[in-house]
C-alpha cells in the first residue's frame, strides 16, 4: 500500500467478486490494489463458505450433464424472487454464467465432478474443488502472481468524493490509517449481514436472535458510504439469504454446517408448540431458503423440527446431535415447551395423516387432511420413540439490499449526477438481481460475472 | 469429523472423505481406518473454512498423523519394541552405525589376512572371498523371515481391529484396486494438479519424489532378485559386470534412492509448519536418511570394487542393509503396510452397499 502511488483501480473487498476484478483489471494493464478487511486466515468474504457457480450450459459440458439454457434459469430465477429481479441484467448474468469456466479454470479455479450427496445438482451447478475457500487460495495466488497488491486486516473507514466522482480511500491498518488513491473504485465489500444494529433496524428486536452465517466482516460500512453519496439502492433491509439453521451454530460464521436438513420429514413447531407452515410444501432445496424468515417471524425466534426413529438417518447429519427423549412429554420437557401442547399437535398431525407410499425422491402421495397448516408430502405419522428435536433459528448468509447498477457494473446515482469512476461487484449489488429468495449457486454468479465487468471497466475508465 | 461428515466439501480430494460419508458415528476402528487412509497431502487443511484459527478448529492433516503414529506404534510386533518409534534416532544409530561397525568387525575377523584390505579384480566370487556366501545368506535370510513376521503380524492386527475377518483381506479384486491405488499414488493427486505438499501451492513434487523412493527401492530389491536366480540357479557369482542386469537394476533403483528421500527430505523442511506432526519428524528423517545410505554405499561398493577398500565398503554396505531391515518394521516404512490395508477396505467399502442418507444442499 503506497500513499504516494496514484493506483488504476482500488478494490475494497476480497471475496470472489472483488478478486474476479482485480485479476481482470490486471489483465488489462491496469494497476490494482486490493483492501481485505479481514486477516488473511479469513480472507474471501462469504466465498470462503460457498460451494458451487450456477451455470447456464447448452449441452453436457466438463463438470456439468445434461443441459441448463437460458430459460430454464431465467424460469427458477423467477420463481425464487417471485419478480424482485432485473431481467435485463439477470439475463446478462445468465447468458454469461456459461463462458465463465475456462477463464475461472485458467486463474487457479479448479472443479470436481459432482459426487456422493449433491448428484442431482450437477445439471445446474459447478462445484469447486474443496470448495469456495479452495477457489479463493486459487484467484489470491493468481493474483498475486499478476502483481497485485493485496493489504489484509485493511478497513476502509472514508470514500473521499471530489468534483462529483471517486478520489481516495481512508484505510485504517494495524491502527494507523493511511489514505490510497485510486482512479476508479469497485467496492466488492459484501452485505450487512454482521452488522447488528443496521439488522434491527430492519427487524426490530428480533434481530437480536439472529445468528450470522457468513462472515463476521460484512458490516455494510462501504454499503452505507455509498449510499451517503446518494447511490440508489435496491431490494430492502429486510431480504436476506436466511434460512433455518440449528439453534447451537455460533453468533457467526458457522457455514454449511449448521444446517438442518430435515424439516420436510417431521413436523416444526414453534413455542408454543404449534406447526406454522407446510412442511412438506415442495423439495428442501426448493423451500429451504424460505424457512429462516418463516422462524424469524415467530416469537422468540425459535422453533424445533421433531422427527420420530422412522425418519432418523434420512437426511444429512448435522453436526450437532438431536436432543433425544423417549417420550413426546420428555422431549417437551427438554425442550421446554408446554406437554400436553405438544401432545396434542402431534396427535391433531398424526389424526390427520392419510395413509400413502412415502418416497421422500418424489413428492409423493403422503399427506395431511384437514389440519390447518397441511403437510402435502412426506407426512408420516409421529409415534415410534425415540423422538428427536432440532432446535432453530434464523441464520443469515447475506444481505439483498445493495446498490443499483447497470449492465456496466457502475454505480447508479441519485438525481441522474454523473460519478463515472465507481463500480459495484458482487453481494453489495446482488440485489440488483436477487431481490428476494434464493437459488443455489446465485451468489457466484453474480459475483464472478459482475466482478469481472467491473474490473474490465474500471481498468477500462482509468485508461481513458 | 461430524464438522466434515456435515460439510462435505472436502470429497473431491481424496478416500478419506467419500469413506467418511459411509458413516455416521466415528469409532475408534472408523478413526484408526480414515487415518491410515489419509496421504497426509494437506489440501483439506488449506480448503477448510473452519481450520484454526476459526472456533472450531478442524484440523484433520495433523488429527490423522497423530493417530497414525499411534497406530505404527501399536500394532508394532514384538510389542516390546514398540519404544523404537519413539526414538527412532536411536535405530538410525543402531542402523548406521552398529550394523556396520559389527559386519565389519565380524568380516575383519573371519577374512584371512590380507583379504579384508585387499585389491579385488572383479572375478567371480570377489565379495565372497570377504564374506562368504552361505554366511551372507544366512543373514540376510535371518532378518527377511523376522521382518517379514513382524509386518505380518502388525497386519493381522491391524486388519482384525478394522473389524475385518482375515478372508476379506486377500479379496482378489480389492487386492487389485488397492495396489494400482498405491502403485500410482491415486489419492496424491488433488483432483489433477497436485497437493497442497510442502504449502498451499498444489504441486506434484511429494508424488514424484515418493515414486522416485518407492521405485528406486523396487528396482533395487528386483537387482537382488535377479542376483539371487543368477547364483543359486545359473551359478554365477557376484560381483557382476557394469552392464548386466542385475547391476542395471540396482544402478537405476539406486538413482532413484538417492534423488527421491533427499526430494522427500527437502520437502519436510519447506513444509507449512502448521501442517506438520514434529513428533513424526524423527521417524520419517530416519527411514529416508536409511533409505539414502543404502543407495549410496551401494553405488561407492560399485566404484570402488576392485580397489582396496571393497572389503571395508562392503562391510558398510551390507550393514546399512541390515540395519534398514531391521529398523522397517518400527520405522515410517510401515505405513506402506497399514496404508495398503486401508486401500484394500476402501475398495472393499466401495463394492459394499451403503444405506446413508444423500443431502439436499
Amino acid at each position: 500500500m503506497d500513499p504516494n502511488q496514484l493506483y488504476d483501480v482500488l478494490i475494497v473487498g476480497g471475496g470472489n467478486a472483488a478478486l474476479c476484478a482485480a485479476i481482470t483489471a490486471r489483465q488489462a494493464g491496469a494497476s490494482v490494489i486490493v483492501l481485505e478487511a479481514a486477516p488473511k486466515h479469513f480472507r474471501g468474504g462469504n466465498s470462503r463458505h460457498t460451494r458451487n457457480f450456477r451455470c447456464m450450459h447448452d449441452a453436457p459440458a466438463d463438470v456439468l450433464t445434461d443441459s441448463y439454457g437460458e430459460n430454464e434459469y431465467w424460469e427458477d430465477l423467477l420463481k425464487v424472487t417471485a419478480g424482485h429481479t432485473d431481467e435485463k441484467l439477470a439475463r446478462m448474468v445468465i447468458r454469461q454464467t456459461s463462458e465463465c469456466r475456462p477463464w475461472m479454470r485458467a486463474h487457479g479455479a479448479r472443479f470436481q465432478p459432482s459426487l456422493g450427496g449433491t448428484l442431482h445438482l450437477s445439471r445446474t451447478n459447478a462445484f469447486f474443488l474443496g470448495g469456495g475457500k479452495a477457489l479463493l487460495n486459487g484467484y489470491y495466488r493468481a493474483a498475486e502472481r499478476m502483481g497485485i497488491e493485496i493489504e489484509y486486516n485493511a478497513e476502509v473507514n472514508e470514500l473521499n468524493f471530489r468534483d462529483g466522482r471517486f478520489h481516495s480511500a481512508v484505510v485504517v491498518r494495524k491502527g494507523f490509517t493511511e489514505v490510497v488513491r485510486a482512479k476508479t473504485l469497485v467496492a466488492a465489500a459484501g452485505g450487512f449481514q454482521a452488522n447488528i444494529e443496521w439488522l434491527r433496524s430492519a427487524w426490530g428486536e428480533a434481530a437480536n436472535n439472529f445468528l450470522i452465517r457468513g462472515t463476521p466482516y460484512d458490516n455494510g460500512h462501504i454499503l452505507r458510504l455509498l449510499m451517503n453519496q446518494g447511490a440508489r439502492t435496491v431490494s430492502d433491509p429486510t431480504q436476506c439469504h436466511c434460512v433455518a439453521i440449528d439453534a447451537r451454530a455460533p453468533r457467526f460464521d458457522g457455514g454449511i454446517i449448521t444446517r438442518v436438513d430435515c424439516v420436510s420429514l417431521g413436523i416444526t413447531v414453534n413455542q408454543h408448540a404449534q406447526r406454522f407452515y407446510d412442511e412438506g410444501e415442495d423439495f428442501w432445496p426448493k423451500r429451504y431458503a424460505i424457512w429462516g424468515r418463516l422462524v424469524a417471524q415467530q416469537p422468540g425466534q425459535i422453533a424445533y423440527t421433531i422427527i420420530d426413529s422412522q425418519a432418523m438417518g434420512g437426511f444429512m447429519p448435522p453436526v450437532f446431535p438431536p436432543i433425544q427423549a423417549r417420550s413426546l412429554r420428555e422431549l417437551a420437557d427438554a425442550l421446554k415447551l408446554d406437554p400436553q401442547a405438544l401432545e396434542r399437535t402431534v396427535a391433531e398431525y398424526n389424526a390427520a395423516v392419510r395413509p400413502g407410499k412415502f418416497d421422500h425422491a418424489i413428492l409423493d402421495n403422503c399427506s395431511t387432511e384437514d389440519l390447518q397448516p397441511a403437510k402435502s408430502h412426506w407426512a408420516l405419522r409421529i409415534e415410534r420413540p425415540p423422538y428427536y428435536a432440532y432446535p432453530l433459528r434464523p441464520g443469515i448468509t447475506f444481505t439483498y439490499l445493495g446498490v443499483a447498477v447497470n449492465e456496466r457494473a457502475e454505480v447508479c446515482f441519485e438525481e441522474n449526477r454523473k460519478l463515472d469512476n465507481v463500480f459495484a461487484a458482487g453481494e453489495i449489488m446482488a440485489g440488483n438481481i436477487l431481490g428476494k429468495g434464493y437459488l443455489a449457486g446465485l451468489g457466484m454468479a453474480i459475483g464472478t460475472v459482475f466482478g469481472r465487468i467491473a474490473g474490465e471497466e474500471a481498468a477500462r475508465r482509468a485508461h481513458a | 469429523m461430524r464438522i466434515c461428515n456435515a460439510c462435505r466439501y472436502c470429497e473431491g480430494f481424496c478416500a478419506v472423505f467419500p469413506a467418511m460419508e459411509r458413516r455416521m458415528e466415528f469409532g475408534e476402528k472408523d478413526l484408526l481406518y480414515l487415518a491410515n487412509l489419509c496421504h497426509d497431502c494437506g489440501e483439506c487443511y488449506y480448503s477448510c473454512q473452519y481450520a484454526p484459527p476459526h472456533e472450531f478448529a478442524v484440523h484433520i492433516p495433523q488429527t490423522m498423523a497423530e493417530i497414525r503414529r499411534q497406530t505404527y506404534s501399536e500394532y508394532a510386533w514384538p510389542g516390546a519394541l514398540k519404544g523404537l518409534f519413539a526414538h527412532n534416532g536411536l535405530a538410525l544409530a543402531l542402523g548406521a552405525l552398529i550394523a556396520p561397525l559389527l559386519f565389519m568387525t565380524y568380516l575383519y575377523a573371519v577374512a584371512a589376512p590380507g583379504v579384508f584390505f585387499g585389491a579385488h579384480a572383479v572375478a567371480d566370487g570377489a565379495f565372497y572371498r570377504v564374506m562368504p556366501h552361505g554366511a551372507m545368506i544366512a543373514v540376510f535370510l535371518l532378518l527377511g523371515i523376522g521382518v517379514a513376521v513382524a509386518f505380518a503380524a502388525g497386519l493381522w492386527r491391524f486388519w482384525r481391529d478394522l473389524g475385518e475377518p482375515l478372508a476379506t483381506l486377500f479379496d482378489g479384486k480389492a487386492m487389485q484396486q488397492a495396489i494400482v491405488d498405491a502403485m500410482t499414488l491415486r489419492y496424491l493427486d488433488g483432483g489433477g494438479e497436485g497437493c497442497a505438499y510442502p504449502d498451499e501451492v498444489p504441486s506434484t513434487a511429494r508424488r514424484t519424489f515418493h515414486h522416485l523412493t518407492f521405485y528406486g527401492f523396487l528396482f533395487c530389491f528386483a537387482a537382488t532378485s535377479v542376483a539371487a536366480v543368477y547364483h543359486n540357479l545359473l551359478g554365477w557369482q557376484a560381483p557382476y559386470a557394469l552392464l548386466s542386469v542385475p547391476v542395471v537394476f540396482g544402478t537405476i533403483g539406486g538413482i532413484g534412492l538417492l534423488i527421491g528421500p533427499v526430494g522427500l527430505m527437502w520437502l519436510k523442511i519447506a513444509r507449512d509448519p502448521e501442517t506438520q506432526d514434529r513428533k513424526q519428524s524423527g521417524m520419517d528423517t530416519t527411514f529416508l536418511a536409511m533409505l539414502f545410505l543404502t543407495s549410496l554405499t551401494g553405488f561407492l561398493l560399485l566404484i570402488l570394487r576392485e580397489s582396496s577398500a571393497m572389503g571395508v565398503v562392503l562391510a558398510i554396505h551390507l550393514g546399512i542393509v541390515a540395519g534398514l531391515f531391521i529398523t522397517m518394521p518400527y520405522g515410517k516404512f510401515v505405513h506402506a503396510i497399514y496404508r495398503s490395508a486401508a486401500l484394500v477396505l476402501n475398495a472393499l467399502e466401495k463394492r459394499r452397499p451403503v444405506k446413508l442418507p444423500v443431502g439436499e444442499i
